[in-house]
């Protein structure tokens, strides 16, 4: 029998709880070559902001244990160029598409989301508040629970589509923050952005990234992840869709019984670029062997 | 491109750090040109999680062949596969050489392991154009002439060949050389890079170079290998989809 893979984030309805992350799925042109992108619940592009964004220097990554620190900088075409240029293709695979949005001010994330929601092919917005590689841009408003409440506020004012808040991990108290996107009209949030983090050669002495400091992400990241999302999960009355070092089936689960309602794969893109549709048999045999015909069954049944 | 499972058939040491990796694949084989490359998973596990790239050694039927120095965790495991192994890859990435626009004489600059996609490249001009190799090394040992023929070598030390570097040992050449008639192909360091770079800008020499960056994904979505255009400061080409091969005067090295 095939279990009913179907998942709800808000108002938005997915064929299945696999996303791919936002930055690492590009455009969806390239991942296409590997995997048929229809079967994927949900497609997060690559962070669109008003304005192109050239990205940082090199050295961009350097791999640690289990994972890789990312200092891209944000490096997107722009919204102009965005819609000229990458919906035609996105629009052509037959998967839910989500946008997700960076900006420098308040006021730039409430100016891509107005433009953006005509975009039919947009079933809803991620709002990237939490990268931690650009000074101006997400950090700033990801570590302070008014401006997180407030961009929220706005964003929701000049749209009606699904909106998901993408949360740090970098703060004290993340429960707080999704409490604050829930109350000012967030659908969801997913939980989590990369973890600060840095690498030095010890010969130089110099870091082995340009920007200093990168994000963390891959297997590493996991266990934190995890107990992020357990977290927001014990507190808030929010979907969550839960990221961070999923590499497979068994990962996914483990998100989904701390509390997830959907997943995104992110760095395991780079490693595996099949990873998707893999994920999606390991789930359906995993609810065949337990005797589960909804997947929702799974969310948030952990036994503490 | 695409994910393969291939089969090793040999993996075998050409200098004490130097492997000669060789494959079956048929695919592969009769896709890949000189110049691209594939990303390699050098272990089961996520340990180390990325995979690593390698240009393309040489292709002979079926068989491909990657040439490898160990000098990480990454390369060690590789070093470690055994005739019958599977390996996991994807390939083939990148753009290759283009060794087929005009010219009359093919020169080959190599330092170190850059040398590795020499082989399969020399072999692809099959004869039509006659050509010459400087390989270079800081000594003997990290010269590699496997599947080379026609070179001139320069060392660092003076353990063997020229003593001084390659470029040096090119530019002694370039008198004797139709410049406006030749093409240059370069794999090594980036300071060896940097040189002939000069060199080539100095005397109007047609000059393309794959150069090394690390990188995540290999196939463009990271974002993570970018490589700064000389036309447009602060805009960047992706080694893994645009180049690895950049015409040496569109980059900053």
């Amino acid at each position: 029998m095939i279990p009913d893979l179907s998942v709800e984030i808000g108002s938005l309805k997915l064929k299945n709880p696999v996303m791919l992350a936002s930055g690492t799925v590009g455009y969806g042109n390239e991942i296409s070559e590997f995997m048929d992108l229809s079967k994927i619940g949900a497609i997060v592009t690559k962070s669109v902001s008003l304005k192109p964004r050239k990205g940082n220097p090199p050295q961009r990554i350097v791999e640690t244990p289990a994972g890789m620190l990312n200092a891209i900088g944000l490096a997107n075409v722009g919204l102009e160029e965005f819609i000229k240029t990458k919906i035609p293709f996105l629009k052509e695979v037959n998967s839910t598409l989500i946008c997700n949005i960076a900006a420098g001010s308040i006021e730039e994330y409430v100016e891509c989301t107005r433009i953006l929601d005509k975009e039919e092919i947009i079933k809803a917005f991620e709002i990237n508040v939490s990268c931690p590689n650009v000074k101006e841009g997400g950090l700033i408003f990801g570590n302070d629970v008014k401006a997180v409440g407030r961009i929220t506020e706005l964003v929701r004012g000049v749209t009606n589509k699904t909106i998901i808040i993408k949360l740090s991990p970098n703060v004290a108290n993340i429960a707080d923050f999704a409490e604050a996107a829930r109350k000012e009209g967030a659908d969801a949030v997913s939980a989590i952005n990369t973890l600060v983090g840095t690498s030095f050669d010890i010969y130089t002495r110099k870091p082995k990234i340009k920007n200093i400091t990168g994000g963390l992400s891959g297997p590493a990241i996991k266990p934190v992840a995890l107990a992020k999302v357990l977290e927001i999960s014990r507190r808030v009355d929010i979907p969550i869709i839960g990221i961070g070092g999923i590499m497979n089936w068994k990962d996914a689960i483990e998100f989904m019984i701390c509390g997830a309602s959907a997943f995104q794969l992110g760095t395991v893109n780079f490693v595996n670029p099949a990873a998707g549709v893999e994920i999606i048999e390991g789930l359906i045999n995993y609810c065949n062997k337990m005797s589960i015909t909804n997947i929702t069954d799974l969310i948030a049944t952990y036994k503490i | 491109m695409d994910i393969y499972k291939i089969i090793v058939v040999s993996n075998t040491a050409l200098q004490e750090n130097v492997f000669l990796l060789k494959c079956l694949s048929s695919e592969i084989a009769s896709k890949i040109l000189p110049g691209q490359f594939c990303n390699i998973k050098v272990s089961e596990s996520d340990f180390p999680l990325l995979r690593r790239p390698f240009s393309i050694c040489d292709v002979e039927g079926d068989y491909i062949s990657f040439m490898y120095e160990v000098h990480g965790e990454g390369t060690k495991l590789l070093s470690h596969k055994k005739e019958g192994d599977l390996i996991d890859l994807i390939g083939p990435l990148g753009k290759g050489f283009n060794y087929k626009s005009e010219y009359e004489t093919a020169i080959f600059i190599s330092g170190g392991i850059g040398v590795a996609p020499f082989p399969y490249l020399t072999r692809s001009l099959d004869g039509s154009i006659p050509y010459k190799i400087f390989l270079g090394g800081r000594t003997e040992n990290q010269i590699h002439t496997y599947g080379l023929h026609n070179y001139e070598i320069s060392t660092d030390d003076g353990s063997m060949g020229y003593k001084g570097n390659v470029v040096q040992l090119f530019e002694k050449h370039i008198p004797l050389l139709d410049k406006s008639k030749i093409k240059v192909f370069g794999c090594g360091p980036n300071p060896m890079l940097r040189a002939l770079k000069e060199l080539c800008l100095l005397h109007e020499i047609n000059c393309e170079v794959s150069v090394e960056c690390a990188m995540a994904c290999g196939f463009g979505i990271c974002q993570g290998c970018p490589i700064e255009k000389a036309e447009e400061s602060d805009k960047y080409y992706l080694v893994c989809k645009d180049g690895p091969v950049f015409n040496i005067k569109d980059v900053v090295i």
